[in-house]
């Protein structure tokens, strides 16, 4: 299992005649991902690597079915590709495209908001479900299959993220970069709400940099609606205030949106948080340990209560009480009274 | 992008907001010049791009002709927070009866513009929201319709009581939205916003930050960039397409990626070490960039050995080790330089890198503690 994408994606490639649209569309292709057309204006009715171009999206989903697509088009043109897409019927956009016009950015999330339709992106290097599909720049290299899903504000640091963890042999469901720019379609909770709910991820890494609060309103999502465990990053701890850090969305304004708040709320949410991406795969090895020893205890809870979404929730928490209460009752009665306190 | 605030009141004149007559002036004698046309009581205000301008001291009243060459001549050539004051805005004192703030910034939570106004004016408004948050009114904008006028006509009402002072701040706040959108701001403000005992609301200050995505199509503002108020080596390098802050430490970075680059300078400070910049070379990075980011690094005497980190994924590892084989041979860098590349050609990369006696890494960890090993031993 997967979120987002997996085998029966549709992808079309908007800006595939272009120098970044036609190298990544081959190699989507090459990784398996179903690329079933391409779209630049003007060019319908020829190829890129195979693969049949049409002058609109309209037409792409019209002739091939297309349910997702990826953006590619330089930033002045990629604002009106993302309406064209979303017009176009397409369920999942993804804008790898970085420079986008932040008050653009506004209207386009206005617009989409009430559409049966996810945006992710701009400015990310889009997602891999592995094995299965990829859409965007991510090396198909670095990633290998098992239980840990992975989303990110950043790209390069994703790549270094998923690489150690591959290196040491953890695996993953699906990587997905949100986008480090200030207006994104799908943020940290809506990626995090996917994998709570996605059987195959047992345990989710979080990347997140300095910025707005987005980190800071996961982090709470996290202690009170994932029964998963989640271990997390937060780059941008030397940043200086007032400096975009290359990211339109990394800016520490105003003396909020720094690094030590966010590490500050992980960890009062009880996310582990690394101090270096190398350190990622330990945490994580310790968090499902943790989380197999708890599940351990409640097993047969488990068993009995699969049939709504809010009743496994339920019971998984019910369970940890009881696993936590059998091994050490005198902690249990700490955190409440802290909670309490708070 | 950071403009002036005669820059800024400009633009606001144009879009119909009432600020007072100014000019600005380079010298002491300029500045007189403009006091003695004016002929009445004027104020000198140093153009630098940070806050906080009159707490220390770039912002004075000058009674006199007399009063502003003095005030002239000390402001004129003035550090403010470690930059130079080149420009005084020379603009007429007004009497001032009340003074509030009107911003626009982007709400990333709600994902619109966000209008803010307070009547405690004058004084810098995250003081105010966090000691008198409910001195502060915040409007979450619908972009799609933009502000309208019985919104803005609330926002007025939230300052004022008098119907005539609400009016003419009701016009101002529409018409900051619309600059707002008409630059691609990230930020407008007017802080203070001041009543007149005629009972006329002006702008006595203004900013206008933009957003740099914007920039391409906003070719009148990109003219306004003074190149003089900026660092000449964040100016080197946006002129070369590479994303670049300068630090004060003693490791210089080169990484690929803003999110690895800080969190790489994040690991140098972990392992005991200084950061020296922020330097993110972009994705397709050809090896004439890493060779510019290298003598960016390079002109910094505090640089005492340099770190090169790359993950390649569009970026090709043997492309940024040509670039550093062609940095070695040209600038001939006398500081100690280590590699971890890693990623698409990484293979070739290492071969390429064999010629200057180069050897990549074999993870991050590593290459940071050796950076900071051989800038403790220089």
């Amino acid at each position: 299992m997967s979120i987002l994408i997996n085998k029966s994606s549709k992808v079309v490639v908007q800006g595939i005649t272009g120098r970044d649209g036609s190298f990544h569309a081959e190699q989507m292709k090459k990784y398996g991902t179903n690329v079933v057309g391409g779209v630049t204006p003007g060019k319908g009715g020829s190829k890129v690597a195979g693969i049949p171009v049409f002058n609109s999206v309209e037409e792409a989903v019209k002739k091939t079915k297309a349910n997702t697509s990826v953006i590619y088009v330089p930033p002045a043109f990629a604002v009106d590709a993302i309406y064209e897409a979303a017009d176009a019927g397409i369920k999942l956009i993804v804008c790898i495209t970085e420079g986008l016009p932040a008050n653009d950015m506004m209207k386009v999330y206005d617009y989409i908001k009430d559409k049966d339709c996810r945006l992710i992106g701009p400015n990310c290097p889009g997602l891999i479900s592995v094995d299965q599909s990829k859409v965007g720049i991510m090396p198909g290299t670095i990633v290998k299959k098992g239980p840990v899903g992975v989303v990110s504000r950043s790209g390069t640091l994703t790549y270094e993220a998923i690489w150690a963890l591959t290196s040491a042999g953890i695996g993953q469901t699906t990587c997905i970069g949100i986008g480090g720019d200030q207006i994104i379609g799908t943020n940290f909770i809506d990626v995090l709400t996917m994998f709570e709910n996605d059987p195959a991820t047992k345990a989710v890494v979080m990347i997140g940099e300095i910025g707005g609060s987005d980190e800071e309103e996961a982090a709470k999502f996290v202690k009170n609606k994932m029964t998963k465990p989640v271990v997390g990053f937060i780059a941008g701890r030397t940043a200086p205030p007032g400096k975009r850090m290359g990211h339109a969305g990394a800016i520490i304004s105003g003396g909020s949106g720094t690094a030590e708040e966010k590490v500050a709320a992980l960890e009062k949410a009880g996310i582990p948080v690394a101090a270096s991406p190398t350190m990622l795969p330990d945490l994580i090895k310790e968090k499902m340990a943790e989380a197999r020893k708890k599940s351990k205890g409640s097993k047969k809870t488990k068993a009995a209560g699969k049939t709504t979404k809010s009743a496994k929730v339920k019971k998984t928490v019910k369970a940890k009480k009881t696993a936590k209460a059998k091994k050490a009752p005198k902690k249990t009665t700490k955190t409440k009274k802290t909670r309490a306190k708070k | 992008m950071k403009i002036h605030e005669y820059q800024a009141k400009e633009i606001f004149a144009n879009a119909g907001i009432p600020v007072p007559p100014g000019d600005i002036a380079e010298t002491v004698a300029d500045a007189v010049a403009l006091a003695e046309k004016y002929g009445r009581p004027v104020m000198v205000k140093s153009q630098v791009h940070v806050g906080g301008r009159g707490k220390a001291g770039g912002v004075k009243y000058a009674e006199n002709v007399e009063a502003a060459r003095v005030w002239a001549q000390k402001i004129i050539g003035m550090d403010i927070k470690g930059l130079t004051v080149k420009k005084v805005l020379i603009t007429e004192a007004v009497d001032i009866v009340t003074e509030s703030y009107v911003g626009i910034v982007i709400d990333r939570a709600s994902k619109r513009p966000v209008v803010m106004v307070s009547p405690a004016g004058g004084i810098d408004i995250e003081e105010v929201a966090a000691k008198t948050p409910e001195k502060i009114m915040k409007y979450a904008v619908d972009p799609t319709y933009g502000l309208r006028g019985f919104e803005a006509w609330k926002l007025g009402a939230f300052l004022y009581r008098d119907p005539k002072l609400i009016r003419q701040a009701a016009a101002i706040i529409q018409k900051l939205y619309e600059v707002y959108w008409d630059v691609d701001a990230s930020l407008v403000e007017i802080n203070p916003l001041i009543t007149t005992p005629d009972s006329k609301v002006i702008a006595i200050d203004a900013k206008i930050n933009i957003d740099d995505n914007g920039l391409f199509r906003q070719k009148d503002i990109s003219a306004m960039r003074d190149l003089d108020a900026e660092d000449p080596a964040e100016v080197e390098a946006r002129e070369a397409d590479l994303s670049f802050v300068n630090l004060t430490g003693s490791i210089g970075c080169i990484v690929n990626g803003a999110g690895l680059a800080m969190a790489t300078m994040d690991l140098v400070k972990y392992y005991g070490g200084e950061p020296a910049n922020f330097l993110d070379i972009g994705g397709s990075s050809n090896p004439q960039k890493v060779l510019t980011a290298m003598k960016i690094i390079l002109s910094d005497k505090n640089v005492r050995s340099i770190l090169i980190n790359i993950f390649g994924g569009i970026t090709r590892c043997d492309d940024v080790a040509n670039g550093i084989v062609m940095a070695y041979e040209e600038l001939k860098p006398e500081i100690p330089i280590v590699v971890r590349l890693t990623g698409t050609n990484e293979a070739q990369a290492r071969k390429i890198l064999k010629s200057v006696n180069l050897e990549s890494a074999d993870t991050l960890d590593n290459v940071v503690k050796q950076a900071i090993k051989l800038a403790d031993a220089v």
